[in-house]
């Protein structure tokens, strides 16, 4: 054996190792428990009505969250790439400000800032709009903290493309828009999606800020996260795991969706 | 008609990549821009594409001002480098992109473009994508793609600097046809003097963000308007004041009135031509182009010592630059530090 070889094999069992040890052995233990009883227990739980509302809450978030973030985010990273400037670096660092900052603080600070006493608070109650421990807030925290993930994805894409497609679509006759659509987005197309499901995960899985912004409500104002808290809290380990390899699975899914895509269209 | 510049300015930071340049491209004709890089040609290209916005001047386009038009409405084709293929579009959606954004009728769009493809010897690579060509085809598909919207004019930037060797030469005599054929208004850029004068009918020549001289091959090479012109359209030596090409480097074995002592140092054989490396009595270094018939007539070895005399030499008095080849203390010349301004390229 070759010491290129040994060394090889050596690191492929350290890394793997670590992947096992760290990651597979939680994972394939919540699996294993979840259906230790059979099926009935965990899917009981997860079509209960409580856990089907966090379902449908967690969703919605999703489904209002991500495409928010993916408008901003490619509109981000044009601005940043296509359009330098001064202020550019000042968006840059704003944009990973949700990368440093703990959810729980993010949470905290939303909660400050429509509370009662906040700066927006006192303007949505005037106006009828209930934010904290309802929707709106829910989606606020979701926004905040997966918002740099498309930014981050898209940039280095848009940078490698370089300018000359879109500036010899614009010698063909293509306004800013059709450029856009046409050419810088397709050519972008992996990076943004990649964001999307990195977006969308993070939406999926939101629990700190969540937590405070929400006040946890059963069947109101109760995520998908917060439900496998509150069966934790609870002792209610059907319901816990379920609602586990349910939150896993939705979000393993979004990644096997982008994987298909790519490869349906590579061939 | 043609494409007129007048008095072209472009700064990036404390670059001036334009100062003052004034061109003037005649209708259908075919046009080099040509100097070494940085010397502001490519800007130039740019920005009478409308892919640069300019300081000040002016860029006329078949006698209409087009300065402040969009590139998108200037009806220009221009062609990059490195290609800017479409990667996620095939070659044939990439020659019908111009028409699809005009809208034309699907059934119109495929003849265009299979007659495009067919131009540029493409046809049977149609549902090809861009990763799958040679560069020299990505070239080609390049080109009919900027042809296909039929532009005022066509706009090369280094079209082959990207490509080896032989396939340039290929692409540089197709493209000479090509115009023949089309004779649409054509301006390409190249740093390469050789490419220029073998595909352009004239040249504008570069540098420092001004036009030194513009004029045919011929005229530039005959009547360069100053040193910079002389040594970059050809090679060049320097004797003191004079400066003179090698092939009008005279070589003897016996000493006459004009001419100076100086020993054979190196004899390169480069096929048909000889360089022949000489060192004068003053040290200056010089060299002469012989023919093989020449160099063996003379049996010249190294360290022997001939005699050399040129045949013709230029002097251009001044530092700067004139255009007619007079001294910068005549009425037409002009003063250090002016800059270039109107230099016609009317053929």
């Amino acid at each position: 054996m070759s010491s290129s070889t040994r060394s090889r094999w050596g690191l492929r069992t350290l890394g793997l190792g670590y992947l096992t040890l760290l990651l597979l052995a939680p994972l394939v233990m919540i699996f294993y428990k979840t259906f230790e009883h059979g099926i009935a227990p965990p899917l009981d739980a997860i079509t209960s009505s409580d856990g089907l509302h966090a379902l449908k809450l967690t969703l919605i978030t999703v489904a209002i969250a991500v495409p928010l973030n993916t408008v901003f985010g490619v509109v981000c990273a044009l601005l940043l790439v296509r359009h330098p400037g001064k202020g550019n670096t000042a968006i840059d660092a704003t944009i990973n400000l949700p990368f440093a900052i703990s959810p729980i603080v993010i949470g905290l600070s939303l909660f400050l800032l429509y509370g009662t006493s906040g700066w927006l608070g006192p303007t949505f109650a005037e106006a009828g709009i209930k934010v904290l421990f309802s929707v709106p807030a829910i989606v606020l925290a979701c926004i905040f903290v997966s918002l740099p993930f498309v930014v981050r994805e898209t940039v280095p894409v848009l940078q490698e493309i370089g300018t000359d497609q879109e500036l010899a679509a614009s010698t063909l006759g293509a306004n800013a828009w059709q450029t856009f659509w046409r050419i810088t987005l397709p050519a972008i197309r992996w990076g943004v999606a990649y964001g999307i499901v990195l977006t969308t995960a993070r939406v999926l899985g939101e629990f700190g800020a969540v937590t405070i912004v929400s006040g946890s409500i059963s069947g109101q104002t109760q995520t998908l996260p917060l439900f496998v808290a509150k069966q934790f809290d609870n002792y209610n380990e059907a319901g816990f795991y379920g609602a586990s390899i349910l939150l896993a699975l939705l979000a393993l899914s979004t990644l096997l969706a982008m994987n298909f895509l790519k490869r349906k269209e590579e061939t | 008609m043609g494409i007129t510049v007048e008095g072209a300015a472009k700064r990036f930071g404390d670059f001036q990549a334009l100062n003052d340049v004034s061109i003037n491209v005649p209708d259908g004709s075919l046009t080099a821009l040509l100097g070494p890089s940085g010397s502001g040609k490519s800007t130039l290209l740019r920005a009478i594409a409308g892919l640069e916005d300019l300081d000040a001047g002016r860029v006329l386009i078949n006698d209409e001002d087009a300065t402040s038009k969009p590139a998108q409405k200037r009806g220009v084709g221009f062609v990059f480098q490195h290609y800017a293929a479409f990667k996620h579009m095939t070659v044939f959606e990439n020659v019908a992109f111009g028409l699809t954004i005009r809208k034309w009728k699907k059934p119109e769009i495929s003849d265009r473009v299979h007659e495009l493809l067919q131009l540029v010897q493409l046809d049977g690579l149609a549902g090809r994508f861009p990763s799958q060509l040679s560069g020299g085809q990505r070239q080609r598909m390049a080109l009919a793609r900027a042809l296909a919207v039929q532009p005022q004019v066509l706009l090369l930037d280094e079209p082959f600097g990207a490509l080896d060797a032989k396939v340039r030469k290929d692409l540089r005599v197709w493209l000479r046809q090509l115009h023949e054929e089309m004779h649409v208004t054509t301006i390409f850029v190249t740093h390469d003097q050789e490419e220029a004068m073998d595909v352009a009918e004239q040249l504008v020549v570069m540098n420092e963000g001004r036009v030194e001289q513009s004029g045919t091959a011929n005229d530039l090479y005959e009547q360069p308007a100053n040193e910079f012109v002389m040594s970059f359209v050809g090679e060049v030596n320097r004797l003191g004041e004079h400066f003179v090409r090698p092939h009008d480097m005279e070589v003897a074995l016996d000493r006459d009135e004009n001419s100076e002592e100086a020993m054979v140092q190196r004899i390169v054989s480069l096929g048909f031509e000889i360089r022949v490396e000489f060192a004068l009595a003053d040290g200056t270094e010089i060299w002469a182009q012989l023919t093989r018939a020449e160099l063996q007539k003379l049996e010249l070895r190294e360290k022997q010592i001939v005699y050399v005399r040129p045949r013709q030499t230029k002097v251009f008095s001044g530092d700067v630059p004139s255009p007619d080849g007079r001294g910068a203390s005549t009425p037409h010349g002009r003063k250090p530090g002016d800059g270039n301004a109107e230099v016609s390229a009317a053929v």
